[in-house]
């Protein structure tokens, strides 16, 4: 009696693990908790937070792990807006990087008004600028979303001809010059609201994902959409409408792209046209993929790919925590990310599900040899 | 599943392949200044010192205005410069790519303008073009950048000497008299001519032991890596007394960590911070001492253009085809309203 409840136990144990395996939050999981470890042990000063006062005499906590919560926000915005894409059409927006320099540079132009380049007072409220940023990038979204959905152009394509002409759009938007904003409260977004020590990307973050869970738990977003990325033509069958679907998930994009935008161009109240955000769009692809979503479409986790943001940014701050050489940096960032961009992979983690299939029934004689 | 994933790969690499034989930027197609509209004659009332008749037909090919505000000023000072009333009918072509300039050059030695003026995107490529403009007769002046072609196919090249900048600055902080430099280096795009240059210098200074570079670091050109790179040397407690950004905005990155962590810096804060390019911004910040010291880039090359074109016209030959432009070091002490107004970009 007693064996028997062993050999069930340890059946239970091991399925545990294989469904662990299985799970996809276990590859981002995995890989904070083994750069955690590895910070841990190389240096555990790496997890050390002050507190702190700024030279304006606000109270702020500093740290790494501050400084993550901090950068890898935005990035976790633009994962939430990818997943979808990513579910819906099958590719991927290599656009966001530049949409978000135009979301930055509407609303930079829109709190200048017709004051010149360096306003004193803003033109209009913080909140217009943003809602009119909001509504311009939902548009670029929804010229991506059209000649996907409609006219069936594999999204890397479509989204090229803003990935090449956005910047240059984003700088027509201002006259080609750089605004600065003297206004203190706009820097709020991007850096920490007064008498609060944590910055605020991360509460923006954190909205923006609570909001995307609730539409996810009320609404059929999400089955739509992993409905219309398995298989188009049987969720058509099924009454569903894919076009929509994919222009949806390409507005929703556009939104999350704008908030992004509204905290890069707070942060220093300022925009450069060639560099803001640049290469963005590969690091949200690759929170994307790093969540263990297929970058062919079809299901996704959203948590996932947002622990994979998170994860990015951990492994950059790392590399500058230990002073890696310049020159060498993108080469640690890539062997760490092919490493698990692999381990991610669909067919990798069916295959170690398999092998610990394969150890199972040992696992189970074993025990009850010990019997 | 399989084949999904194979084609989304092979989509990938037929989309990187397309960019790399260059997609379109409709802004940087090259694109003709209005200039060649406007009747010729309207320009004879001016009290001319030059003969308005024969005007100068000179193509200007150029890396794109959105770039960087240097290309920006660089662009604006050339079209302000060869203008009728200077005695140039200029054309203009803007592009970042190698090939849509090349293109524009061909179209330039067909119009048969007399000179050919060019910062060129890349540094190879351009033997047989700049040959068959020496074939037509047309001279060729390099600004900005220089490539990798014989001497004979071009009358001169005019450029900004990085490591001169480079040194310039060095030389300043070391004549500062200060003990015990510690030198957080913000990096620019590692193998850019301009972080190479203004990198030489400082790594040189290292070497002799005049000072001690706690965190070297390549941001990129982006203040914002910049700020995460300066907040890394702070979480880790490291005490640095000078930053040296090569760009301004890494300058600003910089101060936005250092504002955060409750550092002072500038002329009485604890940290001296170092910038390049001579933005507007920067300016005013060294003018407000919050900032020590700003490298200038010069992009007004018009004047050094115009001058090598005249003295050719006037057949006088060139002597020294590199020229190599003064560039400024402004100083928090030194620095007046006047420098903020005239070199600020």
């Amino acid at each position: 009696m007693a064996g028997q409840t062993k050999v069930k136990k340890a059946g239970s144990f091991s399925e545990f693990l294989g469904s662990i395996f299985r799970n996809q939050l276990v590859i981002p999981v995995m890989a904070l908790l083994i750069l955690a470890l590895f910070n841990l042990i190389a240096d555990p000063s790496f997890f050390k937070i002050t507190f702190n006062t700024t030279s304006s005499g606000e109270p702020v906590l500093l740290g790494n792990l501050i400084t993550i919560l901090d950068y890898g926000s935005e990035l976790a915005i633009l994962a939430i807006g990818m997943t979808l894409v990513t579910a819906a059409s099958g590719g991927q927006d290599i656009s966001v990087g530049a949409t978000i320099t135009i979301a930055g540079s509407v609303i930079l132009r829109v709190l200048c008004g017709n004051a010149g380049s360096r306003p004193e007072e803003l033109a209009t409220p913080i909140i217009v600028a943003f809602l009119v940023a909001c509504v311009v990038s939902m548009i670029v979204g929804a010229f991506n979303g059209v000649l996907v959905a409609y006219f069936k152009i594999q999204p890397m394509v479509a989204t090229l001809i803003l990935f090449t002409a956005g910047r240059s759009i984003a700088a027509w938007i201002n006259n080609n010059e750089l605004p600065i904003i003297s206004e203190p409260s706009f820097g709020y977004f991007g850096n920490y609201i007064p008498g609060n020590p944590i910055p605020t990307p991360f509460f923006i973050a954190l909205a923006c994902v609570i909001v995307m869970m609730l539409v996810l738990k009320f609404t059929n977003l999400g089955l739509y959409t992993q409905a219309v990325g398995i298989n188009e033509k049987s969720s058509r069958l099924n009454g569903l409408n894919p076009t929509f679907i994919k222009l949806l998930s390409f507005i929703i994009l556009g939104l999350c792209v704008a908030v992004a935008g509204l905290i890069k161009v707070s942060r220093l109240s300022t925009i450069n046209y060639s560099v803001v955000a640049k290469d963005i769009e590969m690091d949200a692809i690759l929170a994307v993929a790093l969540g263990g979503n297929a970058l062919s479409g079809g299901k996704f986790n959203m948590t996932a790919s947002i622990l994979g943001a998170y994860v990015i940014q951990f492994l950059t701050t790392t590399l500058y925590k230990f002073r890696v050489p310049a020159d060498a940096l993108p080469a640690y960032k890539a062997i760490v990310v092919i490493a698990l961009v692999v381990l991610s992979a669909p067919v990798v983690r069916t295959w170690i599900a398999d092998m610990w299939k394969k150890i199972k029934p040992k696992a189970k004689a074993s025990v009850k040899e010990g019997e | 599943m399989k084949k999904k994933i194979l084609a989304a790969i092979m989509a990938a690499t037929m989309v990187l392949a397309l960019t790399a034989c260059g997609g379109k930027e409709p802004a940087a197609d090259p694109t003709e200044a209005p200039v060649a509209d406007a009747p010729a004659d309207e320009t004879v009332d001016e009290p001319a010192d030059e003969p308005t008749d024969e005007l100068i037909k000179v193509g200007i090919i150029n890396n794109d205005p959105n770039e960087s505000g240097y290309r920006t000023a660089n662009v604006n000072d050339l079209q302000a410069k060869f203008t009728k009333e200077n005695g140039y009918d200029a054309s203009f072509a803007y592009s970042l790519k190698n090939d849509e300039q090349i293109t524009a050059a061909q179209k330039f030695i067909t119009d048969g303008v007399d000179y050919l003026l060019l910062s060129a995107a890349d540094v190879a490529g351009w033997d047989s073009t700049l040959q068959s403009a020496k074939d037509a007769g047309i001279k060729v002046i390099l600004f900005d950048r220089t490539i990798d072609a014989d001497e004979s196919l071009y009358e001169a090249s005019i450029v900004s000497d990085m490591a001169k900048e480079g040194q310039q600055a060095v030389d300043w902080l070391l004549a500062q008299g200060k003990d015990d430099l510690k030198v957080v280096h913000i990096q620019g795009v590692m193998g850019s001519a301009a972080q190479i240059g203004r990198s030489g210098a400082l790594d040189a200074a290292k070497e002799a032991g005049s000072l001690d570079i706690v965190e070297q670091q390549t941001a990129e050109w982006n203040a914002e890596k910049a700020q995460q790179i300066v907040q890394a040397v702070i979480d880790a407690g490291d005490e640095f007394n000078v930053v040296y950004a090569e760009n301004d905005d890494m300058a600003k990155g910089a101060c936005a960590a250092l504002d955060k962590a409750g550092i002072s810096y500038g002329v009485d804060g604890d940290v001296w911070i170092m910038g390049f390019d001579c933005n507007k911004f920067a300016l005013e910040n060294v003018l407000a001492g919050k900032w020590n010291y700003d490298g200038q880039c010069n992009p007004f090359q018009a004047d050094y253009i115009d001058d090598i074109i005249k003295k050719l016209e006037a057949g006088e030959t060139i002597a020294e085809k590199t020229i190599i432009m003064d560039e400024k070091g402004f100083d928090a002490a030194t620095i007046t309203q006047e420098d903020v107004d005239a070199y600020g970009i």
